[in-house]
């Protein structure tokens, strides 16, 4: 018989992508799974479970601390950069002048740096001024991290938006600002909230620039986890692990509703 | 329509001293965060890799390029550098691998689930790196999971050592990969068209022969621009080397970090940055030029 039916063919190629999305979503399930051993070893699959790790996640001083310290600064960064980033994005869509494709690329150049060489860049500036392990330096790190991404998405959305609306308004009377309140800002709202996700679920998630400026000072939940890591595991980093997964997929949902994420997250 | 929306635009912009002032008022706010978050920064470096470091870690301000001959005569320099690449190399080579099914898959489904499986493919992307590898310790450690299951099944005496070496950096940094893999091919399947697959089939074709004399072939720019996303982001990977090595894999990047905090050689740091700078730099462009003819097929 020279070729196999169909039907055999189909499931092993069911079979194959299967064990490729298994791979891929290994640790996250794992993490999950463990973070409800009651066990102090970690065992899979779990003899006995219990919320144990949560609770003791939750009288954890420097995790708490380290939460607290990602919360605001992922906020903090957030609304900067979609300031920063809305403003930017306007001139870049609204107004054609030269230099203008020079200056998109110099907003998302960020994105091609490697983290450890933008972390230590970061360290050598911050350091002389004494804002290593503070929450102006902090944030300052990060927003080169999250404007790139920002000013991209609402360019996305600014460019899909019809300049005809924001014509007829002005000649309507409106001014620019009352034109930019009523009429562009509501049909770029997808593009602010994939944007601010986006950025909030960055900032709350960086680890290598974050090791590099937070000293002995501020330390962000990443940094916290990731230094907890180097010395043990036991599944109160598993406990911990989920609650950064479930902002994670808080993020995820949003973008994807509001923009797509694939659109969102391809670079270039 | 984006050419069309802008030339509208400025017949009523441009010129005016107003509209110049306005575009200049928008833009003031990004490019001071821009320059003070990452361009003074990055000029401070270039700048710090000049210096030059005497005794132990004493920095002292020059124009040398010292820290840089120190850098390319250093056999351990070498050493790693090559390692990285080493590692870039193996781990692109599997992360394709494994990579493929799925975007293929994406780029073929009609299925109704194909919104929510494209999400689960990508959105490990926005989970931190550093869980994702906390995950692949637990799976891997001389007592993890894939250990435990394996001895309890009578496979293996002695635990396999998958972490503190080699082996558990590749396999975390593949899987770590995958979804930028994805997002790459997926891109670049476009050109894969189901009818020719059809007509070499009705045609008489077997389903491999299909796949390796059509499909994989019409594939290979995706392929291609998803290799050198997955090798620049793993020639610079820090979290992964670092945790699941156990300080006993070193990359340049964990070298830049030590030098950086531990050795407290910031010339050196800052010489290591720009060597890898300039690798990352080269591929970059390539996987740009690339990802421009491939889209704009």
């Amino acid at each position: 018989m020279k070729y196999l039916p169909e039907a055999i063919y189909r499931t092993i190629g069911a079979v194959v992508v299967i064990a490729c999305y298994l791979f891929l979503l290994a640790p996250l399930l794992v993490v999950f799974v463990i973070s409800f051993d009651a066990g102090a070893n970690l065992e899979f699959p779990p003899k006995e479970w219990s919320l144990r790790w949560y609770a003791e996640l939750a009288g954890n001083s420097e995790f708490l601390e380290g939460l607290r310290v990602s919360l605001v600064l992922g906020l903090v960064v957030t609304a900067v950069s979609l300031i920063v980033g809305v403003t930017a994005a306007l001139a870049l869509t609204r107004y054609d002048f030269t230099g203008r494709d020079g200056l998109v690329g110099l907003f998302t150049s960020p994105l091609l740096l490697p983290s450890v060489v933008l972390g230590l860049a970061l360290l050598l500036v911050l350091g002389p001024v004494g804002l290593v392990g503070t929450y102006p330096g902090l944030v300052l790190a990060h927003l080169s991290l999250t404007i790139p991404y920002v000013v991209r998405t609402v360019m996305m959305s600014l460019n899909a938006v019809d300049a005809s609306c924001e014509q007829a308004a002005r000649t309507l009377g409106a001014s620019p600002f009352t034109t930019f309140r009523r009429i562009t800002l509501p049909l770029i709202t997808p593009g602010l909230i994939a944007g601010g996700a986006l950025s909030f679920i960055i900032s709350f998630d960086e680890a290598v620039v974050s090791l590099f400026v937070v000293g002995t000072g501020r330390t962000t939940l990443p940094v916290v986890v990731f230094r907890y890591v180097s010395n043990n595991t036991d599944p109160q980093v598993a406990a911990l692990s989920v609650v950064l997964i479930v902002f994670s997929l808080a993020a995820v949902v949003l973008i994807e509703r509001a923009l797509g994420l694939k659109r969102v997250l391809s670079r270039a | 329509m984006d050419g069309v929306t802008r030339m509208r635009t400025s017949s009523r912009s441009s010129g005016g001293r107003t509209s110049r002032a306005a575009r200049a008022a928008l833009l003031a706010p990004g490019l001071v965060a821009i320059g003070v978050s990452f361009l003074v920064p990055l000029a401070w470096l270039a700048r710090m890799s000049l210096n030059r470091t005497v005794g132990s870690a004493e920095l002292q301000s020059a124009v040398s390029p010292q820290s840089y001959v120190d850098v390319l005569t250093d056999e351990f320099v070498w050493k790693i550098a090559w390692q990285t690449l080493q590692l870039g190399v193996l781990v692109t080579v599997l992360a394709i691998a494994v990579s493929y099914p799925i975007a293929l898959f994406l780029a073929r489904t009609r299925s109704r689930l194909r919104g929510l499986l494209m999400a689960l493919a990508i959105a490990p992307l926005l989970t931190s790196s550093v869980v994702r590898t906390f995950g692949w310790l637990t799976l891997l450690s001389d007592d993890g999971v894939v250990n435990s299951v394996l001895s309890g099944l009578g496979v293996t005496s002695e635990p396999l050592t998958l972490t503190n070496n080699r082996t558990g950096v590749v396999i975390a940094l593949v899987e770590i990969m995958m979804p930028y893999a994805i997002i790459a091919m997926i891109a670049g399947f476009g050109r894969v068209s189901k009818d020719l697959e059809d007509a070499a089939g009705s045609l008489g074709a077997g389903r491999l022969r299909c796949f390796l004399r059509i499909t994989f072939p019409l594939s290979l720019p995706g392929v291609l621009t998803g290799a050198l996303m997955v090798f620049v982001l793993t020639i610079s990977a820090f979290v992964t080397p670092r945790l699941m090595g156990g300080g006993r894999v070193f990359v340049i990047a964990t070298e830049i970090f030590d030098q950086a905090t531990t050795t407290l050689d910031w010339p050196r740091a800052s010489a290591l940055s720009i060597l890898l700078l300039f690798l990352f730099g080269v591929f970059l462009v390539l996987y740009q030029r690339l990802f421009r003819l491939v889209e704009g097929r």
